[in-house]
């Protein structure tokens, strides 16, 4: 018999009670959360109950909620039980001050450098983890760039120095001295009028 | 001479290993990625595996885009079979947007997806041969990878990063041109798997090295998040085509080839029959959209104006045509808020993408689900104590690739 999201469900209630919350079907999914210590206890259950068998870690990721006292970072499992073919999506809540969360590289192998991605993007520590360290960008960065603070490059920014791209600097191409000294900026465009 | 001139680390006199870089940009790694070995004469004793060197920060630029402008970011994940990961974008969307697109289009997007999903097979298996001394498969290939670009050409006007497809369907119905050449292809590309098989599959040198090389077990490879045919090499027969149809998916007859030792030479296998797979569901697919007639065989999009852009000369006729013109193109459409995961089967695993709106015109967060980036972990495990050789082998019929791995 094909495992329903309500079993699920009775399952987790009956094994933690109370502790397992906000449950909730986005597109067909059940997603539900716990408190970020019981993530392993979680975790463990789903992976080792005889009905359960949620034993493939499809995704870790972060995500930065700014406005969410005390819960600013989440991190975001997804599991798949591949005998019954059922998804589900597991989320922790912790703060960012410290962001300490119990790592899965214990139950799974994949853990690891999806915990690192996560860490190196979101500074969540992974206590426990064998090797954390930035995966994808350079060890001497001092932020975690997708927390939502850090705007992206402004793209009509005009202090960098890349005019040969056609957009201003400190060479001056384009302001070359003549007879009559440096061309401003409105002279230069009503030069190539005065031509055609 | 003084002893200031050569600086050695300490403790590398004493030491009974050497240390091989390979990587960043050696020929045998197939793309920017980093391993350093640790040898005991031409045995592994151990690797540690260094990404990122060409991280784009997509995940981030992702937030900052309307949803039609984060296409060509996912054409440069596996950019081997591009188009699959533009059509698993679009249906992220459509799932998110409640999008329902009809029977053509979700045929033509078979056609497309199968036709790349032959195009990645074939690269990564030809370079298997090379990497085990075979030039002549991969240089015979080539002309079919050619004329499989040549379609996608046709239908979306670029080879490598398609930026294929549309919200919703197709920026335009294929023409006829491209019908032929998928004729061509389905006529021409039968006889030539055949010799490429041939070619390797009985071959003494390629069976001797590849059998046994990089081998896993079905649990190991669970546990490491191995999919695609990776994974169905070790004997586990999944594959999101069939366990959660996409792209009415269900109405094709194929099987699922599986191998048992997850070695090189079963990946190789399997990559093999799948792509006898692909051919046998593009015969399908292309048979499907024949059947469609008339005004029926002029269906290439969905009717979603709030996300499909109007034809052009409506643009320049119809005030409607215009407005969603304009909002679509300057990203003033709000999405409904919401979470959704979705995946397809992309060359290499399960490519997923988990896309959290907010209800505002950007994506609030996305993450895409890399299959190579996570398999690619256990590299140290596959390689441990074999020979320097076999690692570069190990590599290539993992199917590693440097964009998807670093997004």
């Amino acid at each position: 018999m094909a495992l329903t999201n309500e079993q699920i469900k009775q399952r987790l209630t009956e094994k933690f009670i109370d502790q397992v919350t906000g449950f909730e079907e986005p597109y067909g999914m059940l997603t539900f959360e716990a408190p970020k210590e019981l993530n392993l206890k979680v975790l463990n259950f789903l992976f080792d109950d005889e009905e359960l068998k949620f034993r493939f870690l499809t995704d870790l990721c972060g995500v930065h909620y700014p406005d969410a006292k005390e819960k600013e970072l989440a991190v975001v499992y997804h599991l798949h039980n591949l005998a019954d073919n059922v998804r589900i999506r597991f989320k922790v809540f912790t703060s960012i001050n410290k962001p300490d969360v119990y790592t899965a590289t214990g139950l799974f192998s994949s853990a690891n450098w999806m915990e690192r991605e996560t860490y190196d993007f979101y500074g969540i520590n992974f206590v426990g983890h064998p090797n954390l360290k930035r995966i994808l960008n350079v060890d001497e960065m001092d932020y975690f760039p997708m927390r939502k603070q850090y705007p992206l490059e402004d793209q009509t920014r005009v202090d960098k120095d890349d005019e040969m791209f056609g957009r201003g600097g400190t060479l001056g191409y384009g302001t070359e001295k003549t007879d009559h000294g440096t061309l401003t900026e409105s002279e230069k465009h009503s030069v190539g009028e005065n031509i055609i | 001479m003084s002893e200031q001139h050569i600086k050695l680390p300490e403790g590398s006199i004493e030491k009974t290993t050497t240390t091989l870089n390979l990587g960043p940009t050696h020929p045998a790694t197939h793309g920017v990625m980093q391993n350093i070995l640790e040898l005991d004469g031409e045995r592994i004793v151990s690797t540690e595996q260094t990404i990122g060197y060409i991280h784009r920060a997509f995940e981030k630029i992702a937030e900052h885009r309307p949803l039609y402008q984060i296409t060509p970011l996912t054409d440069r994940l596996n950019y081997c079979s591009s188009p699959i990961n533009n059509m698993g974008w679009h249906l992220t969307c459509e799932k998110l947007l409640g999008v329902k697109t009809p029977k053509r289009v979700d045929y033509l997007r078979v056609i497309i997806m199968e036709l790349a999903r032959i195009s990645d097979h074939l690269i990564c298996n030809s370079i298997v041969g090379v990497d085990s001394g075979a030039y002549t498969g991969f240089l015979y290939v080539m002309q079919y990878r050619e004329l499989i670009y040549e379609i996608y050409e046709e239908v979306c006007g670029s080879r490598l990063t398609t930026n294929i497809g549309r919200i919703g369907g197709f920026e335009r119905n294929f023409n006829d041109i491209a019908f032929q050449k998928l004729q061509k292809f389905l006529d021409e590309y039968p006889r030539v798997l055949k010799e490429f098989e041939n070619l390797f599959t009985r071959n003494r040198i390629f069976m001797e090295r590849t059998m046994g090389v990089g081998a896993i077990s079905a649990d190991r490879a669970l546990n490491y998040g191995f999919t695609g045919p990776n994974l169905r090499a070790a004997g586990v027969d999944y594959d999101v085509r069939v366990t959660s149809p996409y792209s009415s998916y269900e109405d094709f007859q194929f099987d699922i080839p599986v191998g048992t030792t997850g070695d090189c030479y079963d990946r190789f296998l399997v990559r093999n029959q799948e792509m006898w797979q692909s051919l046998s569901i593009l015969e399908q697919a292309f048979k499907k959209v024949q059947e469609f007639k008339g005004a029926e065989a002029d269906v290439y999009h969905a009717d979603v104006p709030e996300y499909y852009l109007p034809e052009k000369k409506d643009v320049y006729t119809k005030m409607e045509a215009l407005i969603w013109h304009f909002k679509i193109i300057m990203g003033e459409i709000e999405m409904p808020a919401g979470e959704v995961y979705s995946s397809v089967e992309g060359g290499n695993g399960e490519l997923g993408f988990y896309f959290i709106s907010d209800g505002g015109r950007t994506p609030y967060r996305l993450h895409f689900r890399r299959p190579c980036f996570i398999y690619y972990q256990a590299y140290e495990e596959l390689t441990k104590g074999s020979m320097l050789s076999d690692a570069i082998i190990v590599m290539s019929s993992l199917n590693l690739i440097a964009g998807e791995m670093d997004a």
